[in-house]
């Protein structure tokens, strides 16, 4: 169920979105998420997009796992 | 990115690094650790972690796979329904799902009508199509409430007719409570459901390192999430300083998605739901508020089944409680098969004995 792909927003329309998936564009449905924006990534479930998918946040778990890495004995 | 998420080379070093961690705690038995989600049940397997630290943590499977949790008597309530006529929209995995007698499966077989969606507000269109009187059967967790709540909302706002819903939807932070308040001494930290936390953040978890002194990390399903998680988890238990710490912030915010629970709110209400392997627990489901009785299946039609027991043998209910693993079951593998399901964890991918038979675990 919990598939964590991101999702492109190409386009929407009110509740509705479409989105790219791999090269596959889907529509989904974004009422939950304000103010979504053409390009941003969102996390869907179930056709409905859950969240956006913060991209910043993304490199900051990268910079963590650095650097508890190098905290190796 | 996603590759950065998977293959790095440096998730070795922090395996390196939780096992030396894992060293200096001299412990003597291994580590208990609840993964509540089913999808990180399968990761654990996929991505090697249950094997990679086998004689040091014990993975326990969770109440997080939503087919699972489903008791036999809403099941056998979903057939009932099917044989009345009416027409069974759900999710594929619920169909095969044995009930006391039957399945919807086997409802198909002798003429039943049950359609299969990926995406609930397909339904739509569904009941739009058709004079048929349409029911939903709703299973899932908070990830997948907000979904049945746009469904409703939509129905309601098109003044669809022909549509309800049979609300067998659950909620997290009760059953961890009762499952804690029954089995306290047995986990010693918790990973939470990624997907869940986006919805519902953090705070509904605090009772757990407050109340019952236990680490708890919100993780995600890479093997970097995964690291990452299992090395907070020793982290706290090495200082005793248990917290709820999030290890998924590209994707949870401490508060969760407001708009998502503001929209779960307007359309349903606590109610009391029976979990498989747990019994009836208070305020643990949801129900459609008054308002949107119309769509409410239980309130249109009667469902009144006689309560049975479970199938013999299977030990879903002890599996996702934690107490037991499929292992344990003596009918995995043998009578037991994703071919052949005699419990919903066979049945799901995301159920505990099908992800142990796919991954070959011994
Ligand atoms: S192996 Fe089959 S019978 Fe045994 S617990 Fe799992 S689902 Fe139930």
């Amino acid at each position: 169920m919990c598939l964590a792909v991101p999702y492109r927003i190409i386009s929407k329309d009110k509740n509705k979105a479409i989105a790219d998936v791999f090269g596959v564009k889907k529509e989904i449905d974004i009422r939950i998420i304000e103010d979504v924006k053409i390009d941003e990534y969102v996390l869907v479930h179930a056709g409905f997009a859950i969240q956006r998918v913060s991209q910043e946040e993304a490199k900051e778990t990268l910079e963590l796992l650095t650097e508890l890495c190098e905290n190796v004995e | 990115m996603r590759q950065d998420f998977r293959n790095n080379p440096k998730i070795k070093q922090l395996l390196l690094k939780i096992t030396s961690d894992l060293t200096t705690l001299e412990l003597e038995r291994p580590l208990n650790l609840m993964e509540v989600c089913g999808t990180h049940t399968v990761s654990l397997l996929k991505f090697g972690f249950r094997h990679y630290f086998k004689d040091r943590i014990k993975f326990l499977s969770g109440p997080g796979c939503p087919v699972c949790v489903t008791s036999v008597h809403d099941i056998d309530k979903t057939i009932s329904l099917a044989k009345k006529g009416y027409r069974i929209v759900t999710f594929g995995d619920l169909i095969k799902v044995p009930g006391s007698e039957s399945s919807l499966e086997k409802e198909i077989a002798k003429g039943a009508k049950v359609d299969v969606v990926y995406n609930p507000l397909d339904t739509l269109r569904i009941a739009e199509q058709t004079k048929d009187e349409i029911v939903f059967i709703a299973v899932g967790f908070e990830t997948t409430i907000p979904v049945i709540a746009g469904l409703v909302l939509d129905a309601y706002s098109k003044s669809i007719k022909n549509l309800t819903v049979l609300s067998l939807v659950k909620t997290m932070p009760k059953v961890l409570r009762f499952l804690l308040d029954n089995l306290s001494g047995k986990i010693d930290g918790f990973i939470m459901p990624g997907h869940v936390s986006v919805i519902i953040g953090s705070e509904p978890y605090k009772f757990i390192p407050e109340d019952f002194n236990i680490p708890c990390t919100i993780s995600g399903f890479e093997p970097v999430d995964l690291g990452l998680g299992i090395e907070s988890l020793v982290r706290q238990i090495r200082a005793n300083k248990p917290i709820v710490d999030n290890r998924y912030t590209r994707m949870v915010k401490k508060e969760g998605n407001p708009a998502a629970k503001h929209l779960i709110e307007s359309v349903f209400e606590p109610s009391i739901v029976s979990w498989r392997g747990f019994g009836k627990i208070e305020g643990s489901g949801l129900t459609l508020r008054d308002e949107f009785e119309d769509f409410d299946a239980e309130e249109k039609f009667d469902i009144q089944v006689t309560e049975k027991v479970e199938q013999g043998g299977c030990i879903c209910g002890d599996i996702i409680s934690g107490k037991q693993s499929p292992l344990d079951c003596t009918l995995f593998r043998t009578a037991c098969t994703p071919e052949h399901p005699i419990g919903p964890c066979m049945v799901s991918f995301e159920g505990a004995c099908s992800a142990f038979y796919k991954y070959g675990e011994k």
